[in-house]
């Protein structure tokens, strides 16, 4: 093969791949048995970083950027004048071995641009993965994109070979989706993501039973949103989510602020900025759900249908119920614990461990790693000293903003004045 | 005073496990214990040479995994960090171990725990990092060659991982640092020394070891690398948090920024 045709097509083809934000490579368990290539039963590896500061841990590619669809967000979309490529399937092939064998990557993340129909596409997908996996003996980390529209036969067969099948939502409101990309149905997203979620279940069933029962997509389903490209609220993002965590048992949704590529009435102008802040809250509340025993409507709701923008969703919840506070740190509860602002999760547990031993201080909290500049307000511990002194929910954020730097501090530098 | 000694020790970590062993068994009170290439006599101390064994050393790890699993793996990979002072440190923490009840390692208000705590996660992330780092560059004779330079001895505890991920290639993995290296020859994990004339590191400059196909497989990776970056969104500063300067002369797709 052609180096230099080759090194053409991954740049199109890589370049198209990018606005897909999963990276991870992990909860898989597919262990090297047979003395193959590759076993991806550890943790995930981040083998690189991007420019940007995200992780690069597959070779993430499209099989093709041609699209037979019109979606105005999406930069392969079938009125965009770009270079257009396509890879054949033993090319990936290669350059997944290749790449993995030199310890570049995890494995393969393989998506496509929609052509001629979404079972053609599908199979191409599922072909590669097989490939790998029965000719290559390859044991690495493939994830999939689910084509909205595939069969649910060719989803199974995806499954099989895949350890992650993913398909991305976009557009978190169907209004949007219509606005949006008007060829494509809201039901060609939720029929592939409801196959592979039975399959999932079923397979659970029955390997419990039948120990040899093939593996079904081990790391599970994700989907992603595009975030403010459309005028949705933080709380139609967040129970949409919310939604696809519970219904379809997604191991993960993903936020992808959205990067003008389109001069289009219908989205932000090319050159707006990337909503980054915006995008990191939204993953702040993700992580609040799913590991901090918050509920959505908690955080969001319709008196607060935003998340702060200056504080952490955590911090702006808990100024919002003081009622709930100063908590004894020797005394409180784990899930009381996990609520205070400043304490994460890894902190939580050496708390509670270390309290068994003695009672703690400030000294013994600043040492295990707590970010006392927050907490402090919030709880009481084995000390005269306390922070809390009825507080105004103002004056502790003012008192907070102004003794800390944040890593977005700069853009909104105007609200900040406010306190100072 | 009379009877506190130094422990002297091969360097070996199953050296140190004996030297602990020594401590325990004939009750001495120690004032430190050195590898016996940095020892340093102390003015009132005298000092005790340990004779690595094997047996004392399997005891006193079977010792301590019964008492907590993630104490052991803590204090093998603290022991890892070649940090000075270390083994005094360890030795503390043990006897702790042994003094208290039985989850005394999960004590996050003590000094010596939170310091070894400390220690294992450096060299857990070092180890980590390694794992990710490294760049295999196929040599013309069939052999996956990577060179690498860690803070810590972490070639030990990454030996398992590329044992299992890369079981049908050949590869070598060098520490340029320590100078010693693992060569997997498609059975076993063997420790090599090898006399390198020049450094392979990923540099632009192209050596006779590897074939042509190799240097387009990087230029490949490298071409991929930077059609990953979104230019809105560039953040140099995380780039660099998370890929720190001292590892790019060793990632292929850094080649032109070293």
């Amino acid at each position: 093969m052609s180096f230099e045709r080759i090194k053409e097509k991954l740049n199109i083809l890589a370049d198209a791949a990018k606005y897909d934000v999963s990276c991870s490579s992990s909860g898989s368990k597919r262990t090297n048995t047979n003395k193959g290539l590759g076993d991806s039963s550890g943790v995930g590896i981040c083998h690189s970083y991007t420019e940007d500061g995200r992780c690069v841990s597959l070779l993430k590619i499209l099989m093709t950027n041609y699209c037979i669809f019109d979606c105005a967000y999406c930069v392969t979309r079938k009125s965009n004048d770009i270079k257009r490529a396509a890879f054949k399937i033993q090319e990936v092939v290669d350059l997944t071995i290749n790449f993995y064998r030199r310890n570049y990557i995890e494995g393969l993340f393989l998506s496509s641009g929609i052509f001629k129909s979404a079972d053609y596409t599908m199979e191409r997908l599922v072909a590669v993965a097989k490939k790998l996996r029965t000719e290559e003996h390859f044991n690495g980390y493939i994830h999939l994109k689910s084509i909205p529209g595939a069969s649910d036969e060719l989803m199974y067969k995806a499954g099989l070979y895949a350890d992650r099948l993913s398909i991305n939502i976009e557009i978190p409101t169907i209004s949007g989706l219509k606005l949006l990309a008007p060829d494509k149905k809201h039901e060609d997203f939720i029929r592939p993501m409801a196959k592979v979620k039975n399959e999932i279940v079923q397979f659970k069933a029955e390997r419990k039973i039948i120990k040899s029962t093939p593996k079904f997509a081990p790391a599970g389903q994700s989907t992603q949103m595009i975030i403010g490209a459309t005028g949705e609220s933080d709380k139609e993002i967040m129970y949409s989510a919310t939604h696809y965590y519970k219904k379809y048992q997604m191991k993960r949704v993903y936020y992808s602020g959205y990067v003008p590529i389109a001069d289009d009435e219908r989205l932000p102008a090319l050159g707006s900025q990337v909503p980054m802040l915006r995008e990191n809250r939204l993953y702040q509340t993700d992580w609040l759900l799913r590991f901090y025993g918050f509920q959505v409507k908690e955080l969001l709701n319709d008196r607060h249908p935003n998340l702060d923008i200056d504080v952490d969703p955590k911090l702006g919840w808990a100024l919002r119920n003081l009622d709930f506070f100063p908590i004894d740190v020797n005394t409180a509860d784990k899930a009381m614990l996990a609520r205070v602002p400043g304490l994460g999760i890894q902190s939580v547990h050496k708390i509670v461990s270390a309290r068994r031993f003695r009672k703690l201080s400030w000294e013994h909290l600043k040492k295990i790693g707590v970010a006392l500049n927050r907490a402090k307000y919030f709880m009481v511990c084995d000390s005269a000293r306390c922070e809390h002194r009825d507080l105004e929910a103002s004056t502790i954020k003012g008192k907070i903003l102004g003794n800390s730097v944040g890593k977005f501090r700069k853009e909104h530098s105007t609200q900040l004045k406010l306190f100072a | 005073m009379s009877n506190s000694k130094i422990l002297i020790y091969d360097g070996s970590f199953n050296g140190f496990l004996t030297a602990i062993f020594v401590a325990f068994e004939e009750k001495i009170q120690v004032s430190d214990i050195q590898k016996n290439s940095v020892s340093q006599n102390g003015l009132f101390s005298d000092t005790e040479t340990i004779f690595t064994n094997i047996e004392k050393a399997k005891r006193v790890w079977n010792g301590i995994q019964a008492k907590s699993s993630s104490a052991i793996k803590n204090i093998y990979f603290a022991y890892m960090s070649e940090s000075k002072g270390v083994e005094l440190l360890l030795y503390r923490y043990i006897r702790k171990l042994f003094a208290g009840p039985s989850s005394g390692h999960s004590d996050y208000s003590d000094g010596i725990v939170l310091k070894v705590g400390q220690l294992a996660k450096s060299v857990g992330r070092e180890k980590h990092r390694m794992e990710a780092f490294v760049r295999f560059q196929l040599t013309k004779d069939d052999v996956y060659f990577a060179t690498i330079e860690p803070d810590f001895d972490v070639l030990p505890l990454i030996s398992k991982h590329f044992r299992s991920r890369y079981a049908d290639q050949q590869w070598i993995i060098y520490d340029v640092k320590r100078k010693y290296g693992l060569f997997y020859d498609l059975e076993r994990v063997e420790i090599i020394s090898l006399d390198l004339q020049e450094v392979y590191s990923n540099s632009l400059k192209r050596s006779s070891a590897f074939g042509a196909q190799e240097y387009d497989y990087q230029d490949l990776w490298n071409n991929y690398f930077k059609s990953t970056h979104i230019k809105s969104r560039i953040n140099k500063k995380l780039h660099t948090q998370h890929v720190p300067k001292r590892y790019w002369k060793y990632l292929s797709e850094k080649k032109e920024a070293v």
